[in-house]
Formats: structure tokens, C-alpha cells, sequence
């Protein structure tokens, strides 16, 4: 029988080593697979540690895979700190990207100091004001914020296909929908010859460290830990938690609006309904993979990605489909979320007929 | 009764949770037809031990006896296993009781005892057992009524039963006056005097020195887990009591004589909150240099006072002026800054869900209601320097038991969090001071430094309310009291006038509505 006995607070080397020790049995699960297919496992690791670190390339195709990541994952970390459960940083980014490609492809004809940051502006605005309507919802009316944001991705989607196909179709893209490409003074800037390595990434960055410091030392960010760690204490001390709410919530869909941004003005350069992989949803398995901590959220982003850009390499080389990607990023987090269990419980076997004594106990002591 | 067989024997019970001790070889014996109080703080270990006696908890060490039915020879009861001990005779009535609100009292009772198949004659049959249980013992219910219809009072009353109709033999109640008016706690008395008159054996857990003194043959107290006395209650005093429970000189707190300064707050009519929780039509005018005691049965409409008082209820009707201003329209829900700014310290009742953030450091807990403060930020960022200064002077004036000011704040003990709780509330030289059962979970010891600072802060010239359900509390403290019931306060009358049963039948709801010149 086994019970679970509550722990005092992880110290900080668990903390590290429990995402570590996560990353690690994902990647010994998903060995079954890999090895199911035929394949030698750790010549298959060994292409992904190629794929993603192998060369100046690689390495860079993956910090520019991360760069979105860090992003989406700040949006989620930052969100669910305050336990307002954005799950809609996809459609935020979307949101994002089509504001970017509104502004930047030629509506307004302004020098690049100007108009880049103007798009990098229209961007973030854009996934904040996707966030308000939920985050409004659920401070007045109690809506739940889970169900309405998850669908509002779909809703944007869509809506961003409807713009593709009709006014913001690129008339000279020969009916692909697509839109115009943004101006060249509105593209974030390369920050390598040759390869695709772009500002978003100095962005995302400055954005990690920034909502650091916000969350570590200022007021707006002491408030935002007080709401999400008990909101009826907060409420009850004077803290304002509605307006809590709404910065986060217009800061967490701003964050995931730069990620849009990013993908259309750094790389693409325009715009079409197949911009994102996922990586809304991958932002969220960043965020907890990183233990909602900001600057961890970097680390889990690298991780991410390198896992992504290392599989497709691997399955170019191999065969094995860079579906397993999906597995290992999944199979972390599941990692990640029972390891949880293990931060705040103590397992312990009993001998079994002392089981029903011990387990009431356990359920008593959690109280 | 020296001659009375024995019934129960706990033998050298030890029981650690890790590296704590809740239970350290504690033998406790008790004859047939004896009542014995178990006395001892929050923590003592007495839950602990009677969850032993139950089977809830397996002893590291030790052993339990019980009895034999025919025999009489005492049997060790196997460890672990609740079952064995209601066969054997054991019965518990919890604090909270364990009752289906949506069956009968008499489906209550009969819930695990009828077989399988051919229930209808059992039911017949054991409907006439419990009406003869009944009028033997005095327990009368309505067994055909709903549970959740009846009074808390009635279904501790079925609780009860249920052990009896099981042939408990030894039957243990944990804290069982916690939640009854002063009337029903005298008449579960005088039930369990007539059940032990009748052979039954009977431990109830308390730690409220008066009843225990009043209602027991005999004493056991524990302190950290080990038994400091057993000793027969004639003789017993609650000073003598008290210190046993605390292991030190207790000095209980009494109120110095002082004369009531110029009204403070006033409460004119004032309905708030709605459904069972409400409160209608509250008139009530506080003066500077007196504690307001209310008084009341849990769930009459406190905690819909203290909302609103702590500004997270809108006022629905009527007004709330501090000294002159009208806060009452300012009011929404979300107000409790205003609270905080007009001058208002507030108690919660329920302090670690509504007193701290747990997960935070004691340091931004004491700075949590202050953090726009000047003192606290400069340009949006937090002075954590300033704070956590203010906090370690804050840890010594208070005496928060911590390790250091960075620490969780949930680490700590009940005592000690509501100790950061006065501190942030008090230092502020508040006004108004809103104490919603401030002492409800504490021991000995914390609770006379909750009331010390109470004390203190009435002679500073500020006015308190208490809300507490405890009426030793409230006499000991008050300057007035007034009685809550359904909602409606009644009117607040000089302590020295008034006395225990004349509050517990207002509590009940009787002469109140004479009282406000109203039909009920």
C-alpha cells in the first residue's frame, strides 16, 4: 500500500532536478517507440542532439524554433501565476500576427524606426485585447476562463482564414491565402548572415527577464502572486483583484501576441492560417515544464525546441516519423505534473494490513 | 465508583506522525458507567488518541482493551481496525458529525446495521428498539424527519443514538458543545449523567473548562502529547486546569474599568448578504474605548456582519458612518480598502483562508494590506529592505514563533499566524477593531495574547467588536454584548446585566423579539 505524506516546501535543488529527471524519463519512454520502429535509440538521440546542436545551423533553427516558445510559455507562466488559466495563447497569436501584418504591409508607409515599432506594438495590443474579453468575463460574470479562451482560438482561426481568403488576400500571392508580405523596414531585424535567427528572439528574452523582475520585485507583481496563491486573502487585505486580473490577463495575451509577431515579422515575413505548429498549446507545457518561473520558462523553451528541431532531423535521417516529437514533448509533461506529486508529497510504502489505518491518516494530515 | 467494573484500557499508547510525537505512552482507564473529560490544547494529541481508540490510526506502541460483552474480561482490540471496535462496543460521535442530510434520522441509524435482505421487518423492528432507547435515555428525535431539517442540537441527538442503538458501551464525543447554545449544552449533559447512570462509559473531549469541571467524574489532561493528570474533577480547579493544559502560570486577562468615549461607528439598518446568511435591519452604535461583544449561535448571520464590516459585502440597505462619514454608500464588495484607509483593523474569522497568503513569506504577509504604502514601494517597486525590517521588529513585538521573517507563512502554527494577523492590523493604531472569532482554534496560551492585544487596543481608545461564539469570551472582554439570532441583533446591553442563560436563550431565538419590539 502506498500513502502519500505531505512535505515541507521543495527546496530549490528538488525544484531544478524534478523538470530535469522529467525531460530524462520522457526521453526513456519514449525509447519504446523509437525502438519499435526499428531503430537504434541512441544513434536516434544522438541525430536529435545533431539535429538541434550539431552545427552553427541547427543551433540557431532551434533558438529560432524557442523564440515563439518563450513567449507563449511567458504567456501561460504569467497567467496561470495569478491561476487565470490562459489556454488561449494560439489565438493570441494569431491575433498577433495578423495586427503585425495589418500595420506593417503597407497601410501605413512610415520609416522603420517608426513603423516597427509600431507592429511590434499592434501585435501585442492585439493578443491583450483577445485576453480582455475572457479575463472581463470571469471578473464579472464568473465566466470560466478555460472554456472561453480554448475557444476563442478556434474562433480567431478561423477569422484569420476569412481575412487570408478575402480583404487581406495577397493579390499578387496567386490565390494562395496568403497575405502581402510585410515591408522590409517593418522585418525584425537578422541577427546572423545567412541564417534565420531573428530580433524576436532579443525580444523574447528581454520579455523573460522583464516579467522576472515584475513578478520578483514590484508591487503589480506582488499583488499578481498574493491573487493566484489565495484570492480571498487578497481581497480581504485590499489588494485589487479584478484589476489583478486584467493586467495579467492583458499582459499574458500581449506576450502571446509578440509571439505572432515574431513568427510574421522575423521569419515568414507574411502571414498564412498554418504559421503556428502549436505553439499556444506547446507554451503551456513550457510553462509547466518550467515550473511557472520566467526565466525557467527560457530553459523549458530550448528544451522544447530542441526536441522539435532535433526530431525532424532525426526523422529526415531515420524514417521514424517526427510525430515522436509530439510524444516526448507530451510524455514530459506528464513527467513534469506527476513529479509534482513527488515536490509536495512524501511517498511511502506501509505493509499492507496497516493500509486502511494509514491511508485515513495521510487524508487527515493533508487537511 | 470503585467498584464499577472496567470497561476500556488504553495501555502505554504512542503514536509519532515523522519526527512528532502526538501521543507519547499515555494508559488512560475507564470504568462503566463513569464520565471522564478529556482536556487538553489544540495539538495536545487528543484527537489523535481517540482516533487510536477508534481503529482510525494503528498505535506505534500500545495497546487498547476493551471488555468482553459476556465475559467482562478486557480484550486488546485489533489495531487498525474501526469495525472491531464498534463490534466490541465503541462508539464515537465526531465534531463533525457523519450524517446523510438527505436520509431520516431513523435511515441514519439503521445505515450499516440492516442485512441484506429482508430489511422491512428489521426496519419495523428497529424502530421499536429506539423508541424504547429513546424514552430511556431522554434522546427523543423525530426519526422520520429529515436530517437536514433538524436542529445541530437534534443530530447530535441522532449521532448519539446511532452509537446506542449499535450497543456502544463506551461512547467518546469530540468537543461535542462546540456548536450548541449554552441550553443544549446542559441538556447533553444531563443526557450523558443519565446515560452513565444507566452503565454507559463516556469520554468527551473539551477544552472548555467550565463544562468539563461542571459535567465529568473524572480529569485526564494531556500536554504535548503526554498525560500530565488524571484526577477525580472533585477538587479540580479551572486555574489548576488551565496551568496543567499550558504547563505554565496562566494569567487570564480582565478588563480594566474605563469609561466609554463619543460614539464611533454606526450601523442604522443595515441589511446585507442574502439567504440563510443575511442579516436585516442592524442597528448598532459603537463607542470609542469598548469592546462590543457579539454574541451568537454559528450561522445567525456573524459572518455576513463581519463581511461587511471588513468591506467585501455591500450594504443593501440602511447606513454605516464612522465618525460621521458615510462609508455605507462607498461599499461594493471589493472594498476593503476603503475598510483598511477609513481606519478598520479586521480579524478574520477563517485566518488561513481569508488572514494569509500561505504560500507567501510571514514578511510580505505583514506588509500585504500596506504594500501601496509609501513605507513599502517607491516608482511600483517593493522596498524589501524596509519590509523585511518592519517585519523582524514586527516577529519580536508579537512574538511570532518563526524561522525568520522569509518563511512561509503557512508553516506556521494557528496561533502564530493569527499573531501576524494582529500585528499587520494593529500597528496601523486602527479605529475600529473587527475580531471575528479570534480565538476559535487557538490554545490557552494564544488566546489570552489575542485577548491581551484586544485589551490593548481598547485602551489605546479604539472600539472592537467581538464576534465570538464563546460566552466566557465575551464576558470576560465585553463591555457590552449583544445577541445575534436569524440575522437580527438584538439590542447591546452592559455585561454586568446580563447573564449566561439569559444570553443562551436569546441565542435560542426566545425573549429576543420581545426585546426588539418585534414579532419573530
Amino acid at each position: 500500500m502506498i500513502r502519500f505524506e505531505p512535505r515541507e516546501p521543495a527546496s530549490l535543488p528538488r525544484l531544478i532536478l524534478i523538470p530535469v529527471a522529467a525531460a530524462l524519463i520522457a526521453l526513456l519512454l519514449a525509447a519504446l517507440p523509437i525502438s519499435a520502429a526499428g531503430v537504434n535509440v541512441l544513434e536516434a538521440y544522438g541525430l536529435m542532439g545533431k539535429g538541434a546542436f550539431g552545427s552553427l545551423f541547427s543551433f540557431t533553427e532551434m533558438l529560432t524554433r524557442a523564440t515563439p516558445l518563450i513567449l507563449t510559455g511567458l504567456a501561460a507562466a504569467l497567467a496561470f501565476r495569478a491561476k487565470l488559466w490562459n489556454i488561449g495563447a494560439e489565438g493570441q497569436l494569431y491575433a498577433g500576427a495578423l495586427a503585425a501584418v495589418a500595420v506593417g504591409t503597407g497601410w501605413i508607409d512610415a520609416p522603420g524606426v517608426i513603423l516597427l515599432p509600431l507592429v511590434v506594438f499592434a501585435g501585442a495590443l492585439a493578443g491583450g485585447a483577445v485576453m480582455l474579453g475572457p479575463t472581463l468575463l470571469k471578473t464579472r460574470l464568473g465566466v470560466d476562463e478555460v472554456v472561453t479562451t480554448l475557444l476563442l482560438n478556434f474562433v480567431i482561426l478561423l477569422f484569420v482564414q476569412m481575412m487570408l481568403e478575402g480583404p487581406m488576400q495577397d493579390p499578387m500571392g496567386m490565390g494562395w491565402p496568403q497575405s502581402e508580405p510585410i515591408l522590409d523596414q517593418a522585418i525584425l531585424p537578422k541577427l546572423m548572415d545567412r541564417m534565420r535567427i531573428h530580433g524576436g528572439l532579443i525580444i523574447a528574452l528581454a520579455a523573460a527577464l522583464a516579467i522576472h523582475i515584475l513578478l520578483k520585485r514590484t508591487v503589480w507583481g506582488f499583488e499578481i502572486r498574493a491573487v493566484g496563491e489565495n484570492a480571498s486573502a487578497a481581497a480581504h487585505a485590499g489588494l485589487p483583484v479584478r484589476a489583478t486580473f486584467i493586467r495579467v490577463g492583458l499582459l499574458s495575451g500581449a506576450l502571446a501576441g509578440l509571439a505572432g509577431v515574431g513568427e510574421v515579422a522575423g521569419l515568414k515575413g507574411y502571414l498564412t492560417a498554418d504559421l503556428s505548429p502549436g505553439f499556444g498549446y506547446s507554451g503551456i507545457v513550457v510553462a509547466m515544464l518550467a515550473g511557472l518561473n520566467p526565466i525557467g520558462v527560457v530553459v523549458a523553451a530550448l528544451f522544447i525546441a530542441s526536441i522539435f528541431v532535433g526530431a525532424d532531423s532525426m526523422s529526415r535521417a531515420t524514417g521514424v516519423s517526427n510525430y515522436l516529437a509530439d510524444l516526448i514533448v507530451a510524455m514530459a509533461l506528464i513527467s513534469v505534473l506527476v513529479s509534482g506529486l513527488f515536490l509536495r508529497f512524501r511517498i511511502k510504502f506501509i505493509r499492507p494490513h496497516a493500509a486502511a489505518a494509514s491511508t485515513q491518516a495521510a487524508s487527515q494530515e493533508t487537511k | 465508583m470503585p467498584s464499577a467494573p472496567t470497561v476500556l484500557q488504553l495501555d502505554q499508547i504512542t503514536k509519532r506522525f515523522g519526527s512528532f510525537t502526538a501521543n507519547d505512552a499515555v494508559s488512560l482507564s475507564l470504568k462503566k458507567g463513569e464520565i471522564l473529560a478529556l482536556l487538553g490544547e489544540n495539538g495536545a494529541g487528543k484527537t489523535t488518541l481517540m482516533n487510536i481508540l477508534f481503529g482510525h490510526y494503528v498505535a506505534d506502541e500500545g495497546t487498547v482493551s476493551v471488555a468482553d460483552r459476556s465475559s467482562g474480561a478486557l480484550t486488546e482490540l485489533p489495531p487498525g481496525q474501526p469495525h472491531a471496535a464498534l463490534e466490541a462496543g465503541v462508539g464515537m460521535v465526531h465534531q463533525h458529525f457523519t450524517l446523510a442530510e438527505n436520509l431520516s434520522a431513523l435511515d441514519n441509524i439503521l445505515l450499516g446495521t440492516e442485512p441484506l435482505f429482508s430489511a422491512r421487518s428489521a426496519r419495523a423492528k428497529g424502530r421499536a428498539r429506539l423508541v424504547d432507547l429513546m424514552q430511556r435515555s431522554g434522546l427523543t428525535v423525530d426519526l422520520d424527519a429529515r436530517i437536514s431539517t433538524l436542529s445541530v442540537g437534534e443530530k447530535q441527538r441522532v449521532e448519539i443514538l446511532k452509537a446506542l442503538y449499535r450497543d456502544a458501551r463506551v461512547l467518546v464525543l469530540d468537543e461535542p458543545t462546540a456548536v450548541l447554545t449554552p441550553q443544549e449544552s446542559d441538556t447533553l449533559f444531563e443526557t450523558l449523567k443519565t446515560l452513565a447512570a444507566e452503565g454507559l462509559a463516556i469520554i468527551f473531549i473539551s477544552h472548555k473548562l467550565d463544562e468539563v469541571i461542571a459535567s465529568s467524574d473524572r480529569i485526564a489532561v494531556l500536554r504535548l502529547g503526554k498525560l500530565v493528570a488524571d484526577q477525580p474533577t472533585a477538587g479540580s480547579t479551572k486555574l489548576q486546569l488551565a496551568e496543567l493544559m499550558v504547563g505554565q502560570t496562566v494569567t487570564l486577562s480582565s478588563r480594566p474599568e474605563q469609561a466609554a468615549g463619543r460614539v464611533l461607528l454606526t450601523l442604522q439598518g443595515a441589511s446585507a448578504g442574502d439567504g440563510r446568511a443575511a442579516i436585516h435591519d442592524i442597528d448598532l452604535a459603537l463607542n470609542s474605548g469598548e469592546i462590543l461583544g457579539i454574541a451568537g449561535v454559528s450561522g445567525n448571520g456573524q459572518a455576513t456582519l463581519a463581511r461587511l464590516l471588513s468591506g467585501l459585502e455591500p450594504l443593501r440597505k440602511g447606513s454605516l458612518t464612522l465618525e460621521e462619514r458615510d462609508l455605507g454608500r462607498t461599499l461594493h464588495g471589493q472594498s476593503a480598502r476603503t475598510m483598511i484607509e477609513a481606519g478598520f483593523a479586521r480579524i478574520p474569522e477563517d485566518r488561513h483562508k481569508d488572514g494569509i497568503v500561505g504560500a507567501m513569506s510571514i514578511a510580505e504577509n505583514l506588509a500585504i494590506e500596506t504594500i501601496r504604502a509609501p513605507q513599502n514601494q517607491r516608482f511600483g517597486f517593493l522596498k524589501f529592505g524596509a519590509i523585511a525590517e518592519r517585519a523582524r521588529a514586527a516577529i519580536k513585538a508579537y512574538d511570532i514563533r518563526c524561522q525568520g521573517e522569509r518563511a512561509a507563512a503557512r508553516l506556521l502554527s494557528g496561533g502564530n499566524i493569527q499573531k501576524i494577523v494582529l500585528a499587520r492590523t494593529l500597528e496601523a493604531n486602527p479605529k475600529v477593531v473587527l475580531a471575528a472569532q479570534p480565538s476559535r482554534g487557538l490554545d490557552v496560551g494564544a488566546t489570552a495574547d489575542v485577548h491581551r492585544r484586544l485589551l490593548d487596543a481598547r485602551a489605546r481608545g479604539a472600539g472592537v467588536i467581538l464576534i465570538s461564539e464563546d460566552l466566557d469570551e465575551l464576558m470576560r472582554l465585553s463591555d457590552r454584548i449583544a445577541v445575534i439570532h436569524r440575522g437580527r441583533l438584538g439590542p447591546a446591553e452592559a455585561t454586568e446585566t446580563l447573564d449566561r442563560s439569559t444570553l443562551g436563550l436569546r441565542m435560542a431565538g426566545h425573549d429576543h423579539a420581545a426585546d426588539a419590539g418585534e414579532a419573530a
